[in-house]
């Protein structure tokens, strides 16, 4: 598929897929795929298709945040999931998306992080989340995000055994990661002058430039620009606004 | 203790329940899923391509190249992401595996990547894994001999188990013996063992093996023609 045709479609405001420019594809949002994971989801944007999993450990705190939890946020592109990615330690490109959806959710104060330590100075419990891509068809800011939130939503404590300090993994209580508000992230894309919602590989080739906007109930609370071009002014604000409709509606899938 | 009964109830030549699916990574030019009970094993494989760095090419045949990586949350205390001794080895013997039932001949120059990934690990998750490959390269349409079934057996006290869980693995005095085997000649492509057998626990064991293989090589055989339905 050619750049000329692609862009040739967009200037009849027509997509590769039929889609209007800022539609999603069909997404759908799979909660507890994994059994040893204390949270997990699947989240299949079209052929894109994430699993994001969070696993909890004790831990002592950061140095500068005694009385609060550790958050930490991994991503890896698997081989498995695209020709275009290698084995091999996390690439640019991986790194830049655990630290998107990474901020999204630290920003926006959605975990009540001060509720995730034990004892002050010595004892915090430590959420690690980690995202695989499973396929690689576009947009996959947008599914890692939603599988991470999902996968928070969904997680319970593993049961602590005080005395002996030990993690009982296995054994889940009914505690929920204390999450006040869901973050969601939507990327929105510029192609050919035009601005489009969840690319497609294809379309993800011949990106110019592209603004995720990680929105809560209450605003926005991350932003991170990509792609070699630039944006104007009212290009950013149209992409907020499409951003303020999309996150909404992709909110409305967590359960 | 005499191990006389397992945990979960099976017979002691009873695997767990077994699934295959191919086609489960649409960019994979193959790819499939393996599950024994709550282990499932996802493979996807990518070639026969151009083999680089050039000097590496073989004019003579292809290469084939496996991967085996599990994901952090697939077991209960978190795993570091990225590869590892362990990781290294498993990859290395399901290439060993696999290897003789591929017709690397008909590839000269180039290689076949396969990658292997454990979503959710309850033990036999390098048996998993080598049945999902075997399955996605036969998805890829590449030429093959014959499929590769893989299971873990497991003696301890004398008896022979077939398909051994993470619980019965950490039984005290619990030997591993993970095998694959060719179904159709029965030659085995795969044989590492840690613990410690007799002559006649050994060969009893792949007996047993071989036994349990056709009920993988139809669910193998199940899952390809699922495809074409």
């Amino acid at each position: 598929m050619n750049k000329e045709y692609i862009v040739g479609l967009l200037e009849k405001s027509e997509r590769i897929d039929g889609r209007k420019l800022d539609a999603y594809r069909k997404i759908t949002v799979e909660n507890g795929v994994s059994k040893n994971a204390e949270g997990s989801a699947r989240v299949k944007i079209g052929d894109t298709e994430v699993i994001a999993g969070v696993k909890m450990d004790v831990g002592e705190p950061y140095f500068d945040s005694q009385d609060k939890g550790v958050l930490i946020m991994g991503a890896e592109l698997s081989p498995l999931s695209s020709e275009d990615f290698e084995p091999g330690p996390p690439s640019t490109q991986a790194v830049e998306l655990a630290r998107v959806v990474d901020r999204g959710i630290r920003e926006s104060n959605s975990i009540d992080m001060k509720k995730l330590c034990i004892k002050k100075k010595e004892k915090v419990w430590m959420v690690f989340i980690d995202i695989y891509i499973v396929n690689a068809d576009g947009n996959l800011l947008d599914a890692a995000a939603l599988a991470s939130i999902a996968a928070l939503k969904n997680a319970k404590f593993p049961e602590y055994d005080e005395k002996n300090e030990r993690v009982k993994y296995g054994e889940l209580s009914k505690k929920s990661i204390p999450l006040d508000k869901l973050p969601i992230a939507c990327t929105l894309y510029k192609v050919g002058g035009k601005i489009l919602a969840d690319v497609s590989n294809e379309e993800e080739k011949i990106v110019e430039a592209r603004l995720t906007v990680t929105m809560t109930e209450e605003g926005i609370h991350g932003m991170q620009k990509g792609g070699d071009k630039t944006l104007s002014i009212k290009e950013i604000d149209e992409m907020v606004k499409i951003a303020e409709v999309r996150t909404k509606e992709l909110r409305a899938l967590i359960k | 203790m005499a191990y006389t009964k397992r945990l979960d109830g099976r017979k002691f030549d009873e695997m767990r329940e077994i699934e295959g699916k191919v086609g489960v990574v649409k960019n994979a030019d193959g790819s499939a899923m393996f599950k024994f009970g709550d282990t499932i094993a996802i493979a996807a494989v990518y070639g026969p391509k151009d083999l680089y760095p050039r000097f590496m090419q073989n004019p003579k045949k292809g290469k084939l190249r496996c991967y085996y990586d599990m994901i952090s949350f697939s077991v209960n205390e978190r795993k570091r992401p990225g590869p590892d001794r362990r990781s290294n080895e498993i990859g290395l013997v399901t290439e060993k595996s696999l290897t003789p039932v591929l017709s690397l001949e008909n590839y000269p120059n180039a290689v076949i990547d396969v990658f292997v990934q454990i979503v959710q690990a309850n033990a036999g998750t390098r048996c998993a894994g080598i049945c999902a490959a075997s399955l996605a390269l036969a998805d890829a349409g590449l030429d093959m001999k014959d499929l590769v079934c893989a299971v873990s057996a497991g003696v301890v006290d004398g008896k022979v188990l077939i398909d051994i869980d993470k619980y019965e693995e950490d039984v005290e005095g619990m030997t591993d013996i993970p095998v694959a085997i060719l179904p159709r000649t029965g030659e085995v492509s795969l044989l590492q063992l840690d613990g410690k057998v007799n002559r006649e626990e050994l060969k009893e064991a792949l007996e047993l093996v071989k036994k349990v293989s056709k009920k993988i090589h139809n669910a193998q055989k199940k899952a390809l023609q699922e495809k074409f339905k």
